[in-house]
C-alpha cells in the first residue's frame, strides 16, 4: 500500500469515530448554546444599563472579565508553545496530539480578547484603538501583539491542515456532500503531496512554529506589562512579564491534557492518544509546575521581605484567612503541589490522575489570576474609606458570571463545530514512517 | 468690628481683581474675579474693563469667546501654569468643597472629584483631613497609558477627559496612583442643556471615566473654582504658578512665598508624578478633627474608622 493509500484508510477510520452526533453531544450541543444565549442577554443588559450591572466599582475596577481574558490567552500556549516547540525539535510522539493544542490555541484566542471587550465603558467606541491610537500605551501594543498572535496561530493551524484538507478532497470512502468537498478543495489549495510542495510546506511550518513562540512570549508579557506598568503593589514587579509567561504555558497545558482525555474518551482514540503522551505532557506540566511555583515563592519573598506599607496591605490579604488566605494557599500550594505529585511520582502517575492534576491546576490558575487582579485594586495608595460597601470589596454579579460562563460554553461549542470540519488527529502526519525513529523513547 | 472686618474683605477682593486680572486674559474683552454675591435679579459677576475699570455683568456675557475648538481645549491657555496649595491646618471635613462640585458637575449621587481622607501618618502622630482633588499632574500616569489620547495633559498644566473619545478602558483609573478618577457606571442621571466640552465635563457620558478638571471653563471668565469658593475656611487657593499668585477667594498670596514659608509639599513626591497640588502641613490648626466628624451620617463616620485594617493585626 502506499502512504497515500494508508493515510485514507486512517482518515476512513478516524472518521468512524466522528461519524454521527449522539444523542449525548446533541444535547450538549443544545445546552452550550443555551448556556451562550443567556450570556447574550446579559450582554445586552451590560450594553443597555451600563457596567452598573457587573461587580465593578471605582476602587475595583476590573474584576473577573480581566481574569477571563488573561485565563485564555494563557490557554492558548498549548498549541503556541507545546506545538511549536515540540515541532521545532522534531519530537515523533506529538503528532497525534498537536492539533487539538492548536485548536486550543485559535479559539481561545478568539473568546480570550472577547473580555476586553467586555470591560470596556464604551464597546461601542472600541474603533478609537484604531482612529486615535497611542503606542505609549500598554493597551496598544496588547491589540497589536494579539491580533499578530491571532493570525500567526491560525496560519500555523491551517498550514498543518492543508495535507489533512486534500486527503479529504480525494477521498472516495467517505460520504462527504459536494458542497463540503468543494470547501475542502479550497482549502486544499492544489496540494497533491508533489516532492516540492511537501518541502514548501514543511518549511512554511517551522518558520511558523519558529515566529509563533516569541510571539507567544511577547503577547504574555505586554499582558503583564498592563499591570507591571502602573505603580500598584502586586502589580509593579519586574518579574511579571516572564511570570505570566510561565503562568500562562503551565495552564495551556494543563489544558491540552484535559482535552486529550476528552477526546481520548468520548471519540474513542485510544489507539492514537496513547498513555505515553499523558506521561510526556505530564512531565512537561511537572517542570512547569516546578518553574511557576519558584516565580511565585520569588515574587511574594521578594516583596514580604522588603516589607514596604503599600506592598505589605495587599501581601497581608492574601495570607490573612480572614480575607483572601485560603484561596491564595489553595492556588500557590495545592494547585502547584498537587499537579506535580500526580506527574511525577510514578506511583500516582495514570491518565486520569494526570488528567485530575491538570483540572486542578487550571482552576488554580483562574484563581491566581483573579488574586492577582482584585486584592491589588482592593488596596488604593490612599486608604479606601468609601462608605458603600461595594466600593470596598468586589463581588462579581451575576452578569459577569454569566458571561464567564458562556465564554467557557462557547470554548466547548467552538470545539464541537471545528471537528465537524477537521480531522482531529493530523492523518496525514501519522501516516508517515517516523523520520527519526530512533529519537524516541520507549522507556519512562 | 464687623464693620471693619466687611471693608477688609472688600478690599482683598478688589485686590484680588486686580491680582486676577493679571492671571486670566489673553487680552480679550473682560478679565473677571471672582464670583460676587448673587443680587436677586439674575448671576452677576465683577470684572475688570481693559482699561482698569470695574464692572458689573452678567454671567453669561462673562464667557465672551464662544465655545473653544477642540484644538484649543487640548492647548490650553499659552503662558500659564495653574496649580492649587491646600492649607491642612485649616480643614475640618466641612465637606462643602465636595458638594459644591458635585453640585456644579451635576454629578451622579455618590460621586466625588473631591475626596476628603482621614489620614494619620504614624500612630504618634494626629489624625487630620485631607481633601484631594486630582493633582494635575506634570508627568501624569493617567496620561501616558490612555490608548486613544482622551485624556490629555494641556500647557497651562491642566489634565483634562475628552468623553467623546474614551472609551472607557479604565486604564487610566488603574495608573493613578491616587485613585482621582470616578467612573460613570450608569447612565448620568441629570442631563443639562449643555453642549459637552472637556473643559465644563459637563453633561457626563456613560462608560467613560470622570475627575476633577480645575474648571477651566470658569477661569476662562475668571471664576475661581467652585471648591475654592464653597470652602467656609478658605482652604484651597487655586491661581498660576508663572503669575506666582494664587487665591482663596478671601485673600491673594504670592505661591512662591506661600509655599516656601509654610513649607508646602506634594503628596508621594517619590512616586515622580510631580503633582500640581501643594499642601500646607497640618500644623497650628484651627479646629480639632474630631470637628471633621460632627455633621457626618453614621455609615460616613463608620468608613473613616476603617483604616488600614490589615496592617493594624499584623502589627506594623
Amino acid at each position: 500500500m502506499s502512504q497515500q493509500e494508508i493515510a485514507q484508510q486512517k482518515l476512513v477510520e478516524i472518521f468512524a469515530h466522528f461519524g454521527k452526533p449522539s444523542k449525548f453531544s446533541k444535547g450538549l450541543f443544545i445546552f452550550l448554546i443555551l448556556i451562550v444565549l443567556f450570556a447574550f442577554y446579559a450582554l445586552i443588559l451590560q450594553m443597555t444599563r451600563g457596567q452598573i450591572v457587573t461587580g465593578m466599582r471605582d476602587y475595583v475596577i476590573w474584576g473577573i472579565y480581566e481574569v477571563n481574558f488573561i485565563f485564555f490567552i494563557g490557554i492558548s500556549y498549548a498549541g503556541a508553545m507545546i506545538s511549536g516547540i515540540l515541532h521545532l525539535l522534531h519530537v515523533e510522539w506529538r503528532k497525534p496530539i498537536i492539533r487539538i493544542a492548536e485548536m486550543i490555541t485559535v479559539i481561545s484566542v478568539l473568546i480570550g480578547p472577547l473580555y476586553v471587550l467586555l470591560s470596556m465603558g464604551r464597546m461601542d467606541r472600541f474603533l478609537h484603538i484604531f482612529e486615535y491610537g497611542r503606542i505609549q500605551s500598554p493597551i496598544v501594543w496588547d491589540v497589536i501583539a494579539i491580533t499578530t498572535y491571532l493570525t500567526c496561530s491560525i496560519l500555523f493551524l491551517y498550514l498543518a491542515l492543508i495535507r489533512d484538507y486534500a486527503l479529504l478532497r480525494d477521498n472516495q470512502e467517505l460520504k462527504i456532500s459536494s458542497f463540503r468537498k468543494k470547501i475542502y478543495r479550497k482549502l486544499a489549495v492544489t496540494y497533491h503531496e508533489l516532492p516540492l510542495q511537501k518541502k514548501l510546506l514543511n518549511r512554511g511550518l517551522s518558520v511558523m512554529s519558529a515566529i509563533i513562540i516569541p510571539l507567544a512570549v511577547l503577547v504574555h508579557s505586554v499582558l503583564a506589562w498592563i499591570f507591571g506598568m502602573t505603580i500598584r503593589p502586586g502589580w509593579h514587579s519586574t518579574i511579571f512579564a516572564p511570570y505570566f509567561v510561565i503562568a500562562a504555558v503551565f495552564s495551556g497545558t494543563a489544558v491540552l491534557i484535559i482535552a486529550m482525555w476528552i477526546f481520548r474518551k468520548y471519540y474513542h482514540l485510544e489507539e492514537y492518544i496513547t498513555e505515553k503522551h499523558f506521561k510526556y505532557i505530564g512531565l512537561i506540566l511537572l517542570v512547569l509546575a516546578g518553574l511557576y511555583g519558584y516565580f511565585t515563592f520569588s515574587e511574594y519573598l521578594t516583596v514580604w521581605y522588603g516589607s514596604e506599607t503599600w506592598e505589605l496591605e495587599v501581601i497581608y490579604k492574601l495570607f490573612d484567612f480572614s480575607d483572601y488566605g485560603a484561596w491564595f494557599y489553595l492556588a500557590a500550594f495545592a494547585g502547584v503541589l498537587i499537579p506535580m505529585l500526580f506527574t511525577g511520582i510514578p506511583f500516582f502517575r495514570n491518565i486520569n490522575t494526570i488528567t485530575i492534576g491538570a483540572v486542578i491546576a487550571v482552576v488554580c490558575m483562574w484563581i491566581k489570576r483573579y488574586l492577582i487582579i482584585v486584592p491589588t485594586l482592593e488596596t488604593p495608595l490612599l486608604p479606601n474609606q468609601d462608605y458603600r460597601p461595594e466600593y470596598v470589596h468586589y463581588h462579581a454579579s451575576w452578569v459577569e458570571w454569566s458571561l464567564t460562563a458562556g465564554g467557557v460554553a462557547l470554548f466547548f461549542l467552538f470545539f464541537m463545530i471545528f471537528i465537524r470540519f477537521m480531522p482531529i488527529i493530523p492523518v496525514a502526519d501519522i501516516s508517515e514512517v517516523p523520520e527519526n525513529k530512533e529519537f524516541i523513547s520507549e522507556k519512562l | 468690628m464687623k464693620n471693619k472686618n466687611a471693608s477688609r474683605r472688600k478690599f482683598l477682593k478688589l485686590g484680588l481683581a486686580a491680582g486676577a486680572s493679571a492671571l486670566i486674559g489673553g487680552g480679550s474683552v473682560l478679565s473677571a474675579i471672582s464670583k460676587v454675591n448673587k443680587p436677586a435679579g439674575g448671576d452677576k459677576v465683577k470684572m475688570l474693563s481693559p482699561e482698569g475699570k470695574l464692572m458689573e455683568v452678567d454671567r453669561g456675557h462673562a464667557l465672551c469667546c464662544g465655545v473653544p475648538t477642540s484644538k484649543e481645549v487640548r492647548k490650553g491657555i499659552p503662558g500659564r501654569h495653574f496649580v492649587m496649595v491646600i492649607d491642612l491646618s485649616k480643614c475640618r471635613n466641612a465637606r462643602k468643597c465636595v458638594s459644591a462640585c458635585s453640585k456644579m458637575h451635576f454629578l451622579q449621587p455618590g460621586q466625588e472629584y473631591i475626596k476628603v481622607f482621614l489620614m494619620q501618618d504614624s500612630e504618634d502622630t494626629s489624625p487630620y483631613w485631607f481633601p484631594k482633588p486630582c493633582f494635575h499632574c506634570d508627568a501624569p500616569a493617567c496620561v501616558n497609558v490612555c490608548p486613544v489620547g482622551a485624556t490629555f495633559k494641556r500647557e497651562d498644566g491642566v489634565v483634562l477627559i475628552d468623553n467623546e473619545r474614551c472609551i472607557g478602558c479604565k486604564f487610566c483609573m488603574a495608573a493613578c496612583p491616587y485613585s482621582s478618577r470616578v467612573f460613570n457606571w450608569k447612565k448620568p442621571g441629570l442631563k443639562p442643556e449643555a453642549n459637552y466640552s472637556p473643559e465644563s465635563s459637563v453633561p457626563q457620558k456613560i462608560g467613560t471615566v470622570g475627575k476633577c478638571d480645575f474648571c477651566p471653563d470658569s477661569f476662562v471668565s475668571g471664576i475661581l473654582p467652585d471648591c475654592v469658593t464653597a470652602c467656609p475656611n478658605g482652604v484651597y487657593y487655586f491661581g498660576d504658578k508663572n503669575e506666582d499668585v494664587v487665591t482663596n477667594g478671601v485673600e491673594a498670596l504670592r505661591f512662591s512665598e506661600l509655599v516656601k514659608n509654610k513649607s508646602a509639599y506634594r503628596y508621594m513626591e517619590e512616586l515622580g508624578t510631580r503633582p500640581s497640588v501643594y499642601y500646607l502641613p497640618p500644623v497650628d490648626r484651627s479646629f480639632p478633627y474630631e470637628r471633621g466628624f460632627e455633621e457626618l451620617p453614621e455609615e460616613m463616620k463608620k468608613a473613616y474608622k476603617v483604616k488600614r485594617a490589615h496592617l493594624k493585626k499584623f502589627k506594623i
